[in-house]
């Protein structure tokens, strides 16, 4: 018998609407798979009961004759930024430790609603704040992959690393992401699997931790396009509980996949060519180039000349945003609550807050509270609200001479835990490429590509137009098939 | 320019005064979350997860909310503005579980209008007034602290957090505690007809924040002002501007200086203090809050608002002293109160129609009833009076039985008091309890003749010029008729004999 | 513009974070590369640029007046308000006394 955890999401789902296996036996074998990889750290929680449960109520509609979600049979693993009734969600934070929310997230009802089941919650930069998950308090997920040259330890990408960890090192065919400046794509690249950030406001925000609201979104990550089809599928909708949710009908991505690419154009942003760039980086997005023309598409340049502009315009709004998302963390209501010896509310408040959030945490919440301050305001906040129209601005005019951009995901391959975390810019310049899209609210995603030279993948994204999953997602899948990526890290771990 | 003026050693100052007043929008249920907004629930029985701030939970504005602040706009004559956005007020405190408040700073829903507060000479108002009203914009209500039930902990009760209020922005145009008592007296009105809130200051469902300067008589430059937060009653906010521009003053004289605060009113103690809990309160760190897109209102959106608003009190006090042909005062006491001039205008229909007469002709008789008559009744009935007998069927036959000279004036009364006590029809009452007034002229002329006959001395000095014995012959005849003949004829009959 | 030891100390009051003499210290230089680097942003001309108000182009959606509709945003749900409080008390959230 195959190795149940080397099938992605449709071949689960079929098999076990075929009968080929139970979806109980799906489950047992990543529940194996999971518990013998704490090495990786990639879970927070472990809910093995969970995927069982799920899996049986899947065998039983089956055997009584009932119709199947897209997703059934398929264990999860679920960021621990989705609120999950009954199942500590942290966040990653010590802050947030204990906490049981009695409701479950829209997205991951969605997904339960469709047959999915959950292994368990996945570590995470600590509120999504990172780009190696090195930021959790849960400490650091290990990327499975190694470079050929050293045994270092390797940053899955951040901040949905447990993602990106669990399904590369077969914890779970798929698993949920969040993207607010690269947090999808940028780990999905690191690890070789394929991540899909949708339009802002396909997948509900309601249930999921709060990050930078304008800029947070839901996707999947899994090993390849037609998988993140079907997930996203099951992810997205309308919500009337989410103010900024789009209310319109959900495509079935996955049948009108199409890698064929002709009368499709595809933009080169030029501005995405930077001095002293990694060789390996532009020698992949030739590549790149090569597979889409072959798909029958034309490569045309474009320019997006804000681009310089946009990593400091999101470290202005992401960390103003989360300044005030973060402000109900106080020890009143839940999670944590430090108070010292005779401390009033305000010091309560106070010394919660240094003993709940990581350094990284507080960083930003620094910066986005000094933004906001008075006087300061229109100098940063504004300033940088406008320089993001005109980027948005940018890709709507792009947009009038091609169907989608082809950029590289990220400036370089994994890199070594620790080797950034002493110099937050450096670690910010890791989402160059994949904040600008997050900054528009436009659909992106990031296919595997190739290896570097070491041995570790390289991921190519695709931007497209707001609401053109479709047209992403089928650039997506030309690359993948002409990339043929089916490298998997050694299994050091168990 | 009122003359209101503090008497301070160095001079006359004069004070300057904007109130900032949060009105409880009327609506089911709050502004952000589904959660009721009843009054007097168990603690934190009517809270959401939306409004205790859970992660990842989400605001979805009410729809009523935003009508009923649209049509406040529009009763105060506003402009209102088809694009505005929600911001966050960030601050710290046990009331505000998200460690901010969604409100309207930088493109509030209601902008510039305004409100007249009525002549009140008593009060030092010469003249009508316009106060200006800066904005109205819409936002949360916070929680409740408790500081009693424990001895080192307060409680914290969320019920009222995520109620929708609407603050009214006024501008800094009164100047004196009167004119400040009328602004909010006037607004409550407004607020009442419209619906948009029910105005109860108890209950909490009206608050003002009162802002206060002070600047000697003739200054161009306005002085420091302080806020004092949450004064719950119109007398209250006439006392802190009281006490307020007396510190004020004294301060200044004292060679102190104001400081801009925000200040806390104890009505026990009759004065104002410092609130130190708010030392943030001059970096609120605003900004759009990103979970709400823009909200931007269509024409038939506002169409629908403007034409659901009711007659207003300014144009009804108008109608009534023009149209009805009623007194200035009796229009004022009238149009006071929405449940005074409903009843009033119920009761005006029903008689008219039962009259088969204009509005106009029996408006007197019913403003005379409905303010003065009536409610005397009531008050010496007190609890025995049921009040589903008080319908305006009974009251208006009554008023047509007094209008056919039926009845006398104290008849009426007496009827009405038994149609409060049993139900009975008022036609009837009179009938079988022998309360009709004698109007068959020739039983009157002859006791008339009578008490002319026994008083001719009398007789004589009114021929003589001494008009007020008319009175006295009035009552005479009355007093032989037991009270029951028509006053009217009296009247005539007098006048044609006496010549 | 850059931030000295007394300006983070007041920023960080603001936000309700305890930080000790190190720590400032510390968050200084931190704090002083990234707004630096952030400045940048001074460099693009804005004149006549709106700010960013909605991402994708969409306006806010009002819901009907209706108590409790969705179980999810309503209310009378006090003990899962509660379920998760460190110090609740007889129904409320408890907190060190306030005095104000
Ligand atoms: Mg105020
Ligand atoms: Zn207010």
């Amino acid at each position: 018998m195959t190795d149940l955890t080397e099938l992605g999401v449709a071949a689960i789902r079929d098999g076990v609407a075929k009968g080929d296996f139970t979806a109980r036996e799906v489950a047992e074998a990543f529940n194996a798979n999971v518990a013998a990889a704490s090495a990786l750290n990639a879970f927070i929680v472990t809910t093995p009961e969970k995927a069982l449960e799920a899996a049986g109520a899947v065998d039983a509609d089956r055997a009584a004759g009932k119709a199947l979600g897209s997703m059934a049979g398929v264990p999860i693993g679920m960021k621990d930024l989705f609120a999950t009734q009954g199942v500590q969600t942290t966040a990653a934070s010590h802050i947030l430790g204990g906490f049981v929310p009695p409701y479950e997230s829209t997205v991951s009802s969605n997904l339960w609603a469709a047959g999915a089941g959950m292994l368990g919650k996945l570590n995470l930069d600590q509120f999504a704040m990172g780009s190696s998950n090195e930021t959790s308090y849960f400490g650091n997920v290990i990327s499975p992959w190694r470079s050929r040259d050293s045994n270092a330890e390797l940053a899955p990408g951040g901040s949905s690393g447990g993602s990106s960890t669990a399904v590369s090192a077969r914890l779970a065919p798929a698993a949920t992401g969040t993207d607010t400046g690269g947090s999808i794509r940028q780990p999905a690249a690191f690890t070789g699997i394929t991540g899909v950030k949708p339009t802002y406001g396909r997948c509900s925000r309601w249930g999921v931790v709060a990050f930078a609201s304008s800029l947070d979104q839901a996707g999947p990550m899994a090993r390849d396009i037609r998988d993140c089809a079907i997930m996203l599928g099951a992810m997205a909708g309308f919500d009337p509980k989410d103010s900024t949710s789009l209310d319109m009908p959900v495509p079935d991505w996955e049948a009108a996949l199409n890698a064929d690419l002709k009368g499709k154009k595809v933009g080169i942003p030029r501005e995405y060519r930077m001095d002293g760039m990694d060789a390996e980086i532009e020698a992949s997005w030739e590549q790149g180039k090569a597979w889409l023309r072959d798909a029958g598409a034309e490569i045309v340049d474009i320019s997006l000349p804000h681009t310089k502009y946009a990593l400091p315009a999101y470290y202005i709004i992401a960390p103003a945003e989360a300044s005030s998302n973060l402000a109900r963390y106080d020890g009143v209501r839940y999670g944590l609550r430090d108070l010292p010896e005779g401390a009033g509310l305000q010091d309560m408040y106070a010394a919660t807050r240094a003993a709940g959030f990581g350094d990284e945490v507080k960083r930003r919440v620094l910066i986005g509270t000094y933004v906001l301050s008075a006087g300061f305001y229109d100098a940063y906040y504004t300033q940088a609200q406008k320089v993001r129209t005109l980027i948005a601005r940018d890709f709507a005019e792009a947009f009038e001479q091609c169907d989608v951009i082809l950029a590289p995901t990220t400036p370089s391959a994994a890199f070594p835990l620790g080797d950034k975390s002493d110099d937050p810019l450096s670690m910010y310049l890791n989402d160059v490429f994949a904040v600008p899209a997050s900054l528009a609210g436009l659909p992106a995603l990031s296919v595997p590509a190739g290896l570097t030279q070491s041995g570790l993948p390289l991921g190519l994204q695709i931007i497209g137009k707001a609401f053109d999953e479709q047209g992403v997602m089928n650039a997506g899948l030309a690359i993948e098939q002409r990339a043929n990526f089916s490298a998997k890290p050694d299994r050091w771990w168990a | 320019m009122s003359d209101y003026r503090i008497q301070g050693e160095t001079g006359e100052w004069e004070v300057v005064i904007g109130l900032e007043v949060h009105a409880q929008v009327t609506s089911h249920s709050k502004l952000f979350s589904g959660a009721s907004t009843t009054f007097g629930a168990e603690p934190n029985a009517q809270v959401s997860l939306i409004d205790a701030a859970m992660p990842g939970m989400l605001p979805v504005p009410n729809a009523e909310c935003i009508r009923q602040a649209v049509r406040t706009g529009m009763a105060i004559e506003a402009q209102i503005n088809k694009f505005s956005r929600f911001d966050r007020k960030n601050y710290f405190y046990a009331d505000l579980p998200q460690g901010y408040q969604i409100s309207q700073l930088y493109h509030p829903i209601v902008g510039e209008g305004s409100l007249v507060i009525e002549a009140d000479e008593k009060a030092g108002i010469p003249q009508p007034k316009t106060i200006g009203i800066e904005r109205i914009h819409v936002e949360q209500d916070a929680g409740k602290l408790m500081h009693d039930q424990h001895p080192t902990m307060s409680y914290v009760d969320l019920n009222r957090c995520g109620v929708a209020l609407m603050e009214i922005v006024s501008m800094p145009h009164m100047t004196s505690p009167a004119e400040a008592g009328a602004y909010v007296r006037k607004l409550r009105s407004i607020l009442r007809y419209v619906g948009s809130c029910d105005g109860n200051m108890e209950e909490g469902s009206m608050r003002a924040d009162v802002n206060v300067s002070v600047r000697k008589v003739g200054a161009a430059e306005l002085g420091t002002r302080t806020e004092t937060k949450n004064v719950n009653s119109v007398r209250f906010v006439m006392a802190v501007i009281e006490q307020e521009a007396r510190r004020q003053v004294d301060l200044i004289e004292e060679g102190g200086t104001v400081v801009q605060e925000t200040r806390l009113y104890d009505p026990d103690k009759n004065e104002t203090r410092s609130m130190r809990s708010k030392e943030d309160a001059h970096d609120y760190r605003y900004f759009p809050d990103p979970d709400l897109l823009p909200l931007e209102l269509d024409d038939a959106f506002l169409e629908e608002c403007r034409a659901s608003l009711p007659e207003l009190p300014d144009a009804k006090r108008a109608r009534y002293t023009g149209e009805l042909g009623l007194t200035d005062y009796n229009a004022a006491q009238l149009t006071a109160e929405v449940e005074t001039f409903a009843r009033f205008e119920t009761l005006l229909a029903a008689t008219a129609s039962q009259l088969d007469k204009s509005g106009a002709d029996v408006a007197t008789q019913v403003a005379n009833w409905t303010l003065s008559v009536a409610p005397g009744v009531l008050k010496s009935l007190g609890d025995e009076a049921q009040m589903e007998f008080n319908t305006a069927a009974a009251n208006a036959a009554i008023l047509k039985l007094v209008d056919a000279g039926t009845v006398s004036g104290g008849q009426a009364k007496e009827i009405y008091e038994i149609v409060l006590r049993t139900g009975r029809e008022p036609d009837e009452i009179a009938e079988t309890e022998g309360l009709k007034q004698q109007s068959d002229t020739g039983a009157i002329e002859a006791e008339i003749d009578k008490v002319l006959e026994a008083n001719p001395d009398k007789v004589a000095e009114y021929r003589g010029g001494k008009d007020k014995l008319f009175g006295f012959f009035v009552g005479q005849t009355m007093k032989a008729m037991q009270g029951k003949a028509n006053p009217q004829v009296i009247n005539e009959l007098l006048k044609a004999k006496l010549g | 513009m850059s931030v000295d030891k007394q300006t983070v100390a007041k920023i960080a009051s603001l936000a309700r974070i305890r930080m000790d003499d190190d720590e400032l210290e510390r968050m200084v230089p931190e704090l002083n590369n990234i707004l630096a680097w952030v400045e940048q942003l001074g460099e693009v001309d804005c004149s006549g640029v709106e700010p960013m108000t909605a991402v994708i182009p969409n306006t806010l959606r009002l819901r009907a007046d209706v108590v409790d509709a969705d179980p999810l945003t309503g209310g009378g749900i006090r003990d899962k308000v509660l379920a998760n409080a460190p110090a609740p008390e007889h129904g409320f959230f408890g907190v060190p006394k306030v005095i104000e």
